[in-house]
């Protein structure tokens, strides 16, 4: 093979072309890094010694590698139990929400009803306003009627934010299937009900459950409104907000490491699906 | 017995008439095809017999069975879809045996029905595998596989091979048309294709908008249809149509197009001489005209346009006054463009259509529509 001779209008395009790919490049590395060395930071600093936490400069990987400051933020007093409030916060909003959203999202999906875009830019209206703004009069709400300081008090809360976006995600998954197969379903046999269980349900399944991790997730992270609404029962994030401030480094890392882990586990899990919401397809 | 009825069927989407005011008759075990355009409600009407989307006023029947009110599961049907809609997390013979499981067939029968019907279709190899596994074709069989399974007195098929490549589309109509001749079920089926419909069809139900034009076995469809949308719809190529002047000379009735007499045959001067001093339709199939290539005294000098030879034929694309026809001739027939040649037209192969309404004048045109 001969090599290829190029003139210079086409050296040049070529150059272009490589350049534009480089700075391309060279912009998602740095967005990458500017999410990715905060965690690093903190995943570093939380396996490493007090010594090295107060040292600097910083090693990349932690020399050497101890969970003596892990031990201590979890035998830190009240961290066990704010874990478990915000276990059951975010599980039972989880269940509260996927319940509701299944049969919202199904309408939204495959009915044609009067109300039907006014219902959905309602849902989305919802996420319009700041936590702040729902946040304040539901907290009034739940002290008139007794509720406050209270676990499941959250989790209703919760749902409340959470579930404009499962609503959505759930709708997107319906949308997916094929309104042909529930209809083939039914004229060999399947009762509507029956139709949704057997055919609809297995196919939703993967979809319907990234939605209800996502709805934990995101339980899981929200702090103001459970900040708001509880004292005593204070969930994870509420307590380590509270207590930032007057904790030592050690503390901010490994509760900030922890805080990090079933976030970013639960959304690599789901990352596809939450991609299939903003309308991406999917294979 | 599964004769389907439907009578005076009306279906609105808003301001739509998807199904106006029919009625349809399909003999039981009859193979009934329902032809049109898309969007000439040939699919809704099948999806109101299926109880898929049920009518806004009329009956359905069934049977003896009045099913305008009944789910699809108790109308005693099953159905082949366009997009085939077999269940993707099933393997194929839990999709062929869905509707035995739903129907609480017996275990053993449930086997012996998904097996004789595999075979039918010839997947009976595959009944291991997931859907995704298979190609276009081999999903299509699924289809139909799980269609016959349940041995329903009615089956329908909604565009059951438009997803299909031509070659396998081919292949599978000749085979499906077997197939449903041993079946013995009363079968409707849709299609936009008018060859899939002449050649799979007992009769055929040719719509356009919400209406039925012509119901009637393929060959009169064909040959005679009863609207000028029928026979431009119908044929490869279509139906010619040209314009000409009735006049009544000496007492007998000729259509001249431009100084070029026709004779009608006998039995059509009587409706035609209403028309009398009037412009009609002509309407008259390629393969009908004698094309010549010495002037004769019946025959009408036109100009070659295009020649396209296709192998069993020669299609001449000729200019009359200001219309454009095709016609057909012998392979033999050797013609030029611009050169001029002769072309009779056998009366009896004339159809005559109101300009206005593109119906077929006729003696009885109720009997043409719907004998």
């Amino acid at each position: 093979m001969t090599p290829r001779t190029l003139d210079p209008v086409q050296r040049r395009a070529l150059r272009r072309q490589k350049m534009r790919r480089a700075s391309v490049y060279a912009l998602a590395i740095l967005i990458a890094l500017w999410i990715l060395l905060p965690i690093w930071l903190i995943a570093s600093q939380a396996f490493s010694n007090q010594e090295d936490i107060y040292g600097f400069p910083k090693t990349v990987v932690p020399t050497p590698v101890s969970t003596e400051t892990m031990d201590f933020f979890l035998n830190y007093q009240g961290i066990l139990q704010a874990t478990r409030n915000s276990v059951v916060v975010a599980v039972l909003t989880l269940v509260l929400s996927t319940l509701l959203a299944m049969p919202a999202g199904y309408a939204i999906s495959r009915y044609i009803f009067p109300g039907r875009a006014a219902f959905r830019l309602s849902i989305l209206a919802v996420r319009a306003f700041p936590i702040v703004i729902l946040a304040v009069p539901l907290a009034v709400t739940f002290i008139q009627w007794g509720m406050f300081d209270q676990v499941y008090s959250v989790a209703l809360m919760h749902t409340a934010l959470t579930l404009p976006t499962t609503v959505l995600v759930v709708s997107s998954v319906f949308a997916s299937i094929p309104v042909e197969l529930e209809e083939a379903a039914r004229v060999f046999g399947a009762s509507p009900f029956q139709a949704f269980i057997r055919v609809v349900m297995p196919l939703v399944l993967p979809g319907v459950a990234a939605a209800a991790i996502f709805t934990f997730v995101m339980s899981w992270n929200e702090v103001f409104a459970a900040t708001l609404l509880t004292i005593r029962n204070r969930t994870l994030p509420a307590l380590i907000l509270y207590t930032l401030n007057k904790s030592p480094l050690e503390f901010q890392y490994a509760g900030g490491f922890f805080m990090l882990v079933p976030s970013l586990v639960f959304i690599f899990f789901i990352r596809r699906y939450l991609f299939n919401m903003w309308g991406q397809i999917t294979k | 017995m599964a004769e389907i009825r439907v009578e005076n069927a009306v279906k609105t989407f808003g301001k739509v008439t998807a199904v106006d005011h029919v009625d349809l008759t399909v003999f039981d075990q009859e193979f009934v095809v329902l032809l049109g355009p898309s969007g000439c409600g040939k699919t809704t009407l099948l999806r109101a017999i299926a109880g898929l989307g049920m009518v806004d006023s009329g009956r359905v029947m069934i049977g003896d069975r009045d099913v305008t009110y009944l789910p699809p599961k108790d109308r005693n049907i099953s159905m082949v879809f366009q997009s085939y809609a077999i269940f993707p997390h099933m393997k194929v013979w839990d999709n062929i045996a869905f509707g035995l499981k739903m129907k609480r067939v017996p275990k053993a029968e449930q086997q012996s029905r998904v097996q004789s019907a595999a075979e039918l279709l010839h997947i009976e190899d595959f009944l291991d595998r997931y859907p995704s596994q298979m190609s276009g074709g081999q999903r299509q069989r699924v289809a139909v596989a799980r269609a016959i399974a349940v041995h329903a007195q009615v089956l329908l098929m909604d565009e059951p091979l438009s997803n299909l490549d031509a070659l396998l589309r081919l292949e599978m109509r000749a085979e499906l048309k077997r197939l449903l001749n041993e079946l013995h079920a009363t079968t409707i089926y849709v299609t936009h294709d008018q060859i899939e419909a002449l050649s799979m069809g007992d009769r055929i139900a040719v719509m356009r908008n919400g209406q039925i034009l012509q119901f009637d076995v393929p060959t009169k469809v064909y040959d005679a249809p009863a609207d000028r949308f029928v026979g431009g719809f119908i044929g490869s190529p279509p139906m010619n149509f040209l314009e000409g002047q009735v006049r009544k000379e000496l007492n007998d009735l000729r259509v001249y197009i431009g100084d070029f007499g026709l004779a009608p045959i006998p039995e059509i001067k009587e409706p035609l001489s209403r028309y009398e001093g009037n412009p009609v339709g002509i309407g008259i199939r390629a393969e009908n005209m004698e094309a010549l290539r010495q002037p004769a005294p019946d025959a009408l000098q036109v100009t070659v346009l295009v020649v396209e030879p296709l192998g069993s034929q020669n299609l001449l694309t000729i200019r009359i006054g200001a219309s454009i026809i095709k016609v057909s001739t012998h392979p033999d027939f050797i013609a030029a463009p611009n050169q001029d040649i002769w072309i009779r037209f056998p009366a009896d192969k004339i159809r005559w259509y109101d300009r206005e309404t593109g119906r077929a004048i006729v003696p009885d045109l109720e009997k043409l529509v719907a004998p």
